[in-house]
């Protein structure tokens, strides 16, 4: 019965999509359609095959749910290499400007692939990544499988589609103009759908766990996905031009957008990729050291006092603009503050090693995952100093600020989704180990020394563009134009490439290695012995 | 009193105060007697139900 509604539904969605990309007034809103259209048609299909067929009767309530789980992992690693590549590739777009090629403007020059750089690191790689841990760490620390049966597999491939309307958007010109909320009115009717999915698929399964107690980790997740649906929900609050368009028109304007927009920005670093990233290091670096987290007062302590100051800091994007000064000053005193949870929870990560640090010089994991905390620690510390008022007249707009966002990115949030990655794969496929420590190794230094570069050549870039920009002479006349500063800072962007390079490197080395786990480490044996209890 | 400066006076005030006075809350009940031993055993989560859940029906999998 539920196959002739998800038929009727699927027939409709179709129908309607292709009267619309009939309609379309773009050629995003019209390919955006066509995929649509081709989705929906394509499951049409596959309901239809499977409709009358003998239901899956058996019980599966005695194991995990880890096929959605195998799936993340390979989507985390497949995305990963797609918006490395293309950062890699526009940061030479911007030291050679003659790879924005003739032939492709208006689809391939750095204005358009830059969202989809950003987009994909972020919500295709770091998103995915959090379904997939989020999935893993929730059945494993309620001791129930995932509420909702199939639900999760739409929140999987609900989430993918989100990431290919996007990105087919940004190429083709439908774009918000709101940094990390570019997608257009319709893709995010569509993820709000997905979220709440998503969101009641993990309280379901928080809702039947097993253990009293809800682990810390969960608390992380959760105040993630909760707040960046609260966050999706009020930036995007627009109105479309026109049903058969991509066009739509922000509720607010001026100063309370700007606002708005970076209440959502900051705190899309606050909630996506700290909250969420400090989940996994709550489950993973314990599992990974083999002990428990070193303080779970700390740990406590740490989540609220994490998400009561994250909220506020948003301001100090705003600094010397049409905001408020009390505003402003507001976000650059939370952002201060906000340094010491910051490193509460870094330390909280990195003494869960204590008594056990000599695996740092055996398990190149646990390696990934120690510089991971470093780099976060580094650039918590860099963040709030950033958000002073005084430091951000220097720092806005200049590229310190690209290079304090990649050390976070690359080294806290890439570095512990590597080594969540080289935890998960052994398991999910059922394999005894790793195939190659040797590549992991390969991969931490390349991505280690990639990353370095990038850090350094943008502070030293960074910097300099900033002392330029306010240079002036004896007689108050700006010493330097726009395109001296432009010229003079070539080395360090091709220097900046390079450590791009390097990181890309590294991680299809690690693409290689996960890939080779699966078809050739040898499987965990079947034990029928009793396992002692630890 | 408009609607702006009703909400901005509430806000520098009583929720200020909710606020402060729940994170508080949160630090003192974290201290509590007893908290070390409980906070013992729930830290120690990760390292059970590896492989398969608590289930309803079958027997009780894996150790606790």
């Amino acid at each position: 019965m539920l196959n002739y509604i998800k038929l009727i539904a699927l027939g409709l969605i179709t129908f309607f999509a292709l009267i619309a990309a009939n309609y379309a007034r773009d050629l995003a809103y019209l390919v955006n359609a066509l995929t649509i259209a081709l989705v929906a048609g394509g499951m049409f299909v596959w309901v239809l095959r499977n409709t009358d067929e003998p239901a899956d009767t058996r019980d599966y309530s005695n194991e995990y749910m880890d096929g959605v789980i195998r799936a993340g992992v390979i989507a985390t690693a497949l995305w990963g290499i797609v918006g490395f590549l293309a950062g890699t590739f526009i940061a030479f777009q911007l030291a050679f400007p003659a790879l924005n090629f003739e032939w492709a403007q208006g689809y391939m020059n750095f204005g358009r692939l830059r969202p989809l750089h950003t987009s994909a690191v972020i919500f295709a790689f770091g998103g995915n990544a959090l379904i997939a841990t989020s999935f893993y760490v929730v059945q494993r620390t309620s001791a129930a499988r995932l509420w909702g049966g199939n639900l999760a597999w739409f929140v999987f491939w609900g989430f993918q589609l989100v990431i290919v309307l996007a990105a087919t958007g940004y190429l083709l010109g439908a774009t918000q103009g709101k940094e990390y909320a570019e997608p257009e009115w319709y893709v995010d009717w569509w993820l709000t759908i997905v979220w709440v999915t998503y969101l009641a698929v993990f309280v379901g399964t928080l809702v039947k766990r097993k253990e009293p107690h809800i682990y810390v980790a969960n608390w992380f997740y959760l105040s993630f996905i909760i707040t960046v649906a609260m966050l999706h929900l009020i930036n995007n609050l627009s109105i479309p031009v026109s049903i058969w368009g991509s066009k739509s028109v922000q509720l607010f304007s001026g100063v309370q957008d700007a606002m708005t927009q970076w209440w959502y920005g900051h705190n899309a670093v606050g909630f996506f990729l700290t909250a969420g990233f400090l989940a996994m290091m709550y489950y993973f670096v314990p599992k990974q050291a083999g002990r428990p987290v070193y303080s779970y007062k700390l740990s406590i302590i740490h989540f609220w006092a994490l998400i009561f100051l994250y909220i506020w800091a948003g301001p100090h994007h705003l600094h010397y603009t049409a905001l408020p000064d009390w505003a402003a000053t507001l976000g650059m005193v939370f952002s201060v503050i906000l340094w010491m949870p910051s490193w509460g929870g870094m330390i909280n990560g990195l003494m869960t090693l204590s008594g056990a640090w000599d695996k740092l010089r055996t398990d190149p994991v646990i390696r990934m995952m120690v510089i991971s905390l470093g780099f976060y620690g580094m650039s918590t510390f860099e963040g709030p100093m950033m958000s002073i008022r005084a430091v951000n007249s220097l720092s806005h707009y200049t590229d310190w600020t690209i290079g304090h966002v990649h050390s976070g990115a690359l080294g806290w949030n890439g570095m512990i989704t590597f080594g969540c990655l080289y935890f998960l794969v052994p398991k999910l496929w059922n394999k005894e180990r790793l195939y190659s420590l040797s590549l992991v190794s390969w991969h931490f230094w390349l991505a280690t020394i990639g990353i370095i570069l990038y850090a350094a050549s943008m502070w030293v870039t960074g910097i300099m563009e900033g002392l330029m920009w306010r240079e002036v002479d004896a007689n108050g006349f700006l010493v330097n134009s726009f395109a001296d500063t432009v010229s003079a800072k070539l080395p360090m962007y091709v220097v900046r490439g390079l450590g791009g390079v390097m990181f890309l490197s590294g991680a299809i080395i690690m693409c290689y290695n996960l890939y080779m786990t699966v078809r050739r480490s040898p499987a965990i044996q079947a034990d029928n012995s009793a396992v002692p209890a630890e | 009193m408009e609607t702006y400066t009703l909400l901005r006076a509430f806000a520098d005030s009583w929720m200020l105060l909710a606020l402060f006075t729940f994170f508080v809350g949160v630090v003192i009940w974290v201290m509590r007697p007893g908290a070390t031993n409980a906070y013992d055993s729930v830290s120690r989560i990760p390292f059970r139900h590896e492989n398969a859940p608590v289930s309803d029906t079958g027997p009780a999998s894996e150790e606790d």
